[in-house]
């Protein structure tokens, strides 16, 4: 039922033996376990915003990388914008796709569950008469969320899908858009 | 103050067992118990309450079930007396109505006041139930003050509750056992359903106890365990003991109209907000069951017993309402009381030793704790899957007993 594989020659490019040695660090320290994510955003024009990402805090200290990303969201054209980069609910929905996947490569890997192909869609209800602010009792977020996985791999159907879920279950996207946050906005 | 070599706090199934393992060693004793033998399961249990596993399975060391139906479940008095029998049977020195205020280290052992005085000992048996406190959410504070707020440990029956809604946080056995009769009462019951463990009562005509116990899944020892301390905190499996063997899962509450809904994320403005991972906590549930399902067919086969019990099959998977809302105005709804089945945790608050982890739980390898002389016991898999079951006492206190013999008489000679 549980155990780990003794023959694990599954390689999904996930340093397992690393994320485990982290969790056996950071039950002892959990002070270190305190992370903070950041991003920074500079409006161009009209819906159009850039981001850069690049320090974040973690392990007790600042944490840079020595070079930083950028991502860029703006609105199509149905919505009389320019269209020069996805929306930012879109940008959400790939920060899902990305952590399920993660997810998907790691615990598969710990079950030693060889992967061959990981492919996801995902789509996102909307009612924009939320933001457009034509009906109070319409959400301006999503309605619901649907995940597409198709998955290639060295194991059972129930197998895999015993891996999906556990992804989910480990997964701070899924959990961000599945529980309240609390959000404090301030203006300098 | 008196002395004595060993001291165990609580004469439940655990002390008891403890008790008679040091009897046989000659181990001089005593049990410390607050109220009477089997305390807890006399003053902490609701009316309806039967054990989950069946009667053959309460096994405790030199001592069994003796009445003429094996398959059926003891109601609380059958237990209470159960265990009262055993007390007397091996004649354990059980001091009732004894308190304990306070442990403190002291003198190469512990020194244990209680209300009936102080009592000084080399070893000291923590067997004081892993039950005492309802485990209950932070956020519980802000549910509106109109709105009952009940632990499982306070609640009785339905009666006691106001009418009107009733909302069940938590999806184990208690929180579905308590939604099941508080909605057959005519109230409408909401459950709350975060991660769970579903098993059938009954698989291939076996009692699911029956197929744990012979596959050896109870008996598994903590070493062998991936991650011993994910596992001593998994949920209770989602069982009932009931007459007619009937499975107590989230279908079954869903017959008679209960309704289901993610776990509560938090309380905000008089409304609750559930999470939206409700599908993947039953996804996850569905395929676990499965997992052990394929490992007693798989044990059956091996064993020559495919024959002797009925065909494999499968059960119907959690069924999931798409519209399941993600937050309730709790007085809109009519909702009158809520009622925290989230889980329980052992009380040591009056144990003033060094042993803790941040949590507040107990430093042990295998109910050997981190500092000399101390045990503890009836944990969940404290060193087995059954450590927690009447039925798992008996090994753990002859390994720990064996433990404490040696330590007692080891550095004397």
């Amino acid at each position: 039922m549980t155990g780990t594989n003794t023959e694990n020659t599954a390689d999904n490019g996930v340093n397992v033996e690393a994320l485990i040695g982290a969790r056996e660090a950071l039950t002892e320290a959990p002070e270190a376990a305190q992370f903070k994510w950041r991003t920074s955003s500079k409006w161009m024009n009209g819906t159009h915003s850039k981001t850069t990402i690049n320090s974040f805090f973690g392990l007790g200290e600042e944490q840079s990388r020595g070079k930083e990303f950028s991502v860029e969201t703006d609105h199509p054209e149905v919505f009389a914008a320019e269209d020069n980069a996805p929306t930012p609910v879109e940008v959400v929905l790939a920060g899902l796709a990305g952590c399920l996947a993660a997810g998907v490569a790691a615990v598969a890997q710990h079950r030693g569950v060889q992967l061959r192909s990981v492919e996801a869609t995902i789509e996102g209800d909307m009612d924009i008469q939320g933001i457009l602010g034509i009906d109070d009792e319409v959400r301006n977020g999503f309605g619901d969320i649907r995940v597409q996985f198709d998955i290639d791999a060295d194991a059972s159907e129930d197998d895999i899908k015993a891996i999906v879920a556990q992804s989910q279950k480990r997964s701070a996207v899924f959990d961000l858009v599945t529980n309240p946050t609390n959000v404090f906005v301030n203006v300098n | 103050m008196k002395k004595i070599a060993t001291v165990i706090i609580g004469a439940g199934q655990a002390g008891l067992a403890m008790s008679k393992h040091l009897a046989d060693r000659s181990v001089e004793h005593v049990l410390l118990e607050r109220g009477e033998v089997a305390n807890s399961w006399r003053t902490e249990r609701w009316d309806s309450l039967k054990l989950l596993t069946p009667n053959w399975q309460s096994r405790l060391p030199g001592y069994a079930y003796e009445g003429n139906n094996p398959d059926g479940y003891m109601d609380m008095k059958q237990v209470i007396s159960f265990l009262d029998k055993y007390s007397e049977r091996i004649a354990a020195p059980v001091e009732c109505q004894t308190n304990v205020h306070s442990v403190k280290q002291a003198d190469k052992g512990y020194l244990v006041s209680t209300n009936q005085g102080e009592w000084q000992c080399e070893k000291l048996v923590l067997a004081n139930g892993a039950c005492n406190i309802a485990s209950v959410p932070k956020f519980a504070a802000d549910l509106p003050s109109d709105i009952e707020s009940i632990t499982p440990l306070q609640y009785r029956n339905p009666d006691q509750l106001p009418d009107g809604g009733v909302l069940v946080v938590g999806a184990s056995a208690t929180g579905l056992q308590l939604a099941m009769e508080i909605q057959a009462s005519g109230r409408q019951v909401t459950i709350c359903v975060g991660e769970h463990v579903r098993v059938p009562r009954v698989y291939r005509g076996r009692d699911i106890k029956w197929w744990m116990d012979v596959a050896g899944v109870l008996d598994m020892d903590y070493h062998e365990v991936d991650d011993i301390n994910r596992a001593r905190r998994v949920p209770s499996l989602q069982l009932a003991g009931s007459d007619n063997r009937d499975d107590m899962d989230l279908n079954a509450v869903d017959d008679i109209g209960v309704r289901k809904v993610g776990r509560l994320a938090g309380i905000r403005d008089g409304k609750a907000m559930f999470s939206g991972s409700l599908a993947n906590v039953c996804a996850l549930a569905d395929l676990k069951m499965n997992r052990l399902l394929n490992t007693l067919d798989e044990w059956a086969t091996e064993n020559d017993m495919d024959r002797k019990v009925a065909s494999p099959h499968r059960f119907e998977s959690t069924r999931i309402d798409e519209k399941s809302p993600l937050g309730m105005d709790l007085a809109a709804e009519g909702i009158k009381s809520v009622i925290w089945a989230t889980g329980f945790r052992p009380d040591y608050s009056w144990l003033d030793v060094p042993v803790f982890d941040r949590k507040g739980r107990i430093r042990h390898d295998g109910g050997v704790a981190e500092v000399p002389g101390l045990y503890v016991m009836g944990l969940p898999f404290l060193r087995r899957r059954k450590s927690s079951l009447i039925d798992g006492v008996g090994d753990d206190a002859k390994i720990l007993s064996d433990h404490l013999y040696s330590a007692l008489y080891s550095k004397a000679a």
